[in-house]
């Protein structure tokens, strides 16, 4: 369909790092349904403070599915720190453009990302 | 592959004898009717007949048609030409809650400039609730709109009932047919409505036609300022090939709406009867029974529409959905919350339109393709994996 660039396509058909992790060290769930979109990103985080593994479950567009799959990608491998630093329009760039009414509602997979981040931080600084 | 489309309630091929009918009046018929010579003539005559074969369609007089563009402007002619020309005193609009944008669009565009909008509910099927709407009809009320049947949802609506409901009040009664003409029996004097709106493209006719239906007697304001065609109530040249287009598939859809209809309610009911015992957790939206012909509409839960659309049309499948993500403007479909039905499920909304060119292989091909795309979906949808999680 000529509303996405040949990656979105890609990554929404052949979506990435799908599924969930048992005894995630970070979750991070946004959106919600009623909007139409909501990602949940799961991540384990090695002794190097890297992103060993990101996994995703993602309800909504095209564009949901295809920004979640490329942020787990962006994220895997990359430390703590440098996976904060993705933002929308990293993800955005790197798939080839997003129609302009999916930049706001559909790019959540960065914001996803951080809070699963934020969450591993903050059970870090507790135990 | 295959190719499946089954989203005619967007668009629709023409069959040949129409595109047959409209292509002299590209080149050899080319006169404006307005004009007094022969090329005119031609023209005019080409025009009052296609009139007469669209009055024919919904049992009206000839005279009493108004060709416009569209079925939106045929609304929006209605809505705001009906009530600027009301000597009715009062302020009080009536539509219901499902109706299309080109009616509720232009009632609430009155209602910024100080008219009364109320919207009347319907029930979970979609059917406008009776009680409701005699409770708001009053000696105030300007005018009352109730569309025919809901092209999205395929509900057909009680409008004899309604109609006889706004004659007690001496109400003017102006229905939306767009989605209903040509596929279900109308006859405008039977029904009792004042006004109708029907559209070319949905009766399998060419883009670029509708017609206003309103009954001699009753007082409307033109939209356009400008000449004198269609009796001075829509200024413009008119759009020959497309009005001729319009009443060779007006024609059509007169003599063959048995056959027609007996064939499309054929796929309806099998899809509608087959797709829920492939697929768990998918519910048909819209009335069970009083539906129309062409119409299979669902919501899927667990998932969105638009990765429904977008894989089906991998496997060469068209269809629609109500989807807040696969609208222009990001809001989930008015008609299916109306109906009650959850913002949240109301985005697994997915419409099949059937068209005559459809046959029950299409119908199968769909049963195979249709579920693993769902079950896909769901693997990646975190709603599905809480409800499997808490259901255990």
């Amino acid at each position: 369909m000529a509303i996405y660039s040949d990656t979105v396509m890609d990554h929404f058909t052949n979506p990435r790092n799908v599924g969930e992790i048992e005894n995630a060290d970070g979750i991070g769930e946004v959106g919600n349904p009623v909007c139409g979109d909501m990602m949940t990103f799961y991540i384990k985080v090695d002794d190097q403070e890297r992103l060993s593994d990101v996994k995703f479950k993602t309800f909504g567009c095209g564009a949901a599915i295809a920004v979640s799959s490329m942020v787990s990608e962006m994220a895997k491998g990359k430390t703590v720190e440098e996976a904060l630093k993705i933002s929308r329009s990293d993800v955005a760039e790197q798939l080839g453009g997003l129609p302009q009414q999916k930049m706001h509602c559909s790019n959540l997979g960065a914001d996803a990302l951080h809070k699963a981040i934020e969450d591993y931080l903050s059970k870090k600084g507790t135990s | 592959m295959r190719e499946v489309y089954l989203d005619h309630y967007a668009a629709s091929p023409i069959p040949e004898e129409v595109r047959e009918a409209m292509l002299p009046f590209l080149d050899v018929h080319f006169g404006n009717p307005s004009s007094l010579h022969s090329w005119g003539d031609d023209a005019r005559m080409a025009l009052e007949e296609s009139r007469a074969k669209v009055a024919d369609l919904i049992g009206a007089n000839p005279e009493e048609i108004i060709f416009t563009s569209n079925g939106t402007e045929a609304n929006n002619l209605a809505i705001k030409g009906m009530v600027a020309g009301s000597r009715r005193k009062g302020k009080r609009i009536v539509i219901s809650a499902i109706e299309h944008f080109s009616v509720m669009n232009a009632a609430m565009s009155l209602e910024k400039k100080g008219y009364e909008l109320v919207t009347v509910p319907v029930d979970e099927y979609g059917v406008v609730d009776l009680d409701e709407l005699k409770g708001v009809l009053d000696d105030e009320t300007v005018l009352l709109s109730v569309m025919t049947a809901n092209g999205e949802i395929g509900s057909i609506e009680p409008i004899s009932e309604i109609a006889a409901m706004a004659a007690e009040r001496g109400i003017p009664f102006h229905t939306d047919a767009v989605a209903a003409a040509g596929h279900i029996a109308i006859d405008v004097a039977a029904l009792g409505v004042q006004a109708m709106s029907i559209a070319s493209d949905e009766m399998y006719g060419p883009k670029g036609a509708g017609a206003l239906w309103i009954k001699k007697g009753v007082r409307l304001m033109p939209l356009l300022d400008g000449g004198v065609q269609e009796g001075g109530r829509r200024g413009g040249t008119e759009n020959m090939p497309a009005i001729v287009g319009m009443s060779a598939a007006a024609q059509l859809a007169k003599e063959r709406m048995p056959e027609r209809s007996q064939h499309l309610s054929g796929l309806r009911d099998a899809l509608i009867a087959k797709l829920p015992q492939r697929l768990e957790h998918i519910y048909l939206t819209g009335h069970p029974k009083e539906r129309l012909p062409w119409n299979a509409s669902f919501v899927v839960e667990f998932i969105e529409g638009e990765g429904m659309l977008l894989f089906l049309d991998g496997q060469s499948v068209a269809v629609s959905s109500g989807s807040a993500c696969t609208s222009r403007a990001l809001k989930g479909s008015h008609v299916l919350s109306a109906c009650g039905i959850a913002a949240e499920k109301a985005q697994g909304s997915i419409l099949f339109s059937f068209g005559p060119e459809n046959n029950l292989e299409d119908v199968e091909y769909v049963l195979d393709v249709f579920p693993p795309i769902v079950e896909r979906l769901r693997q990646m949808s975190p709603l599905y994996a809480k409800f499997i999680k808490e259901r255990g």
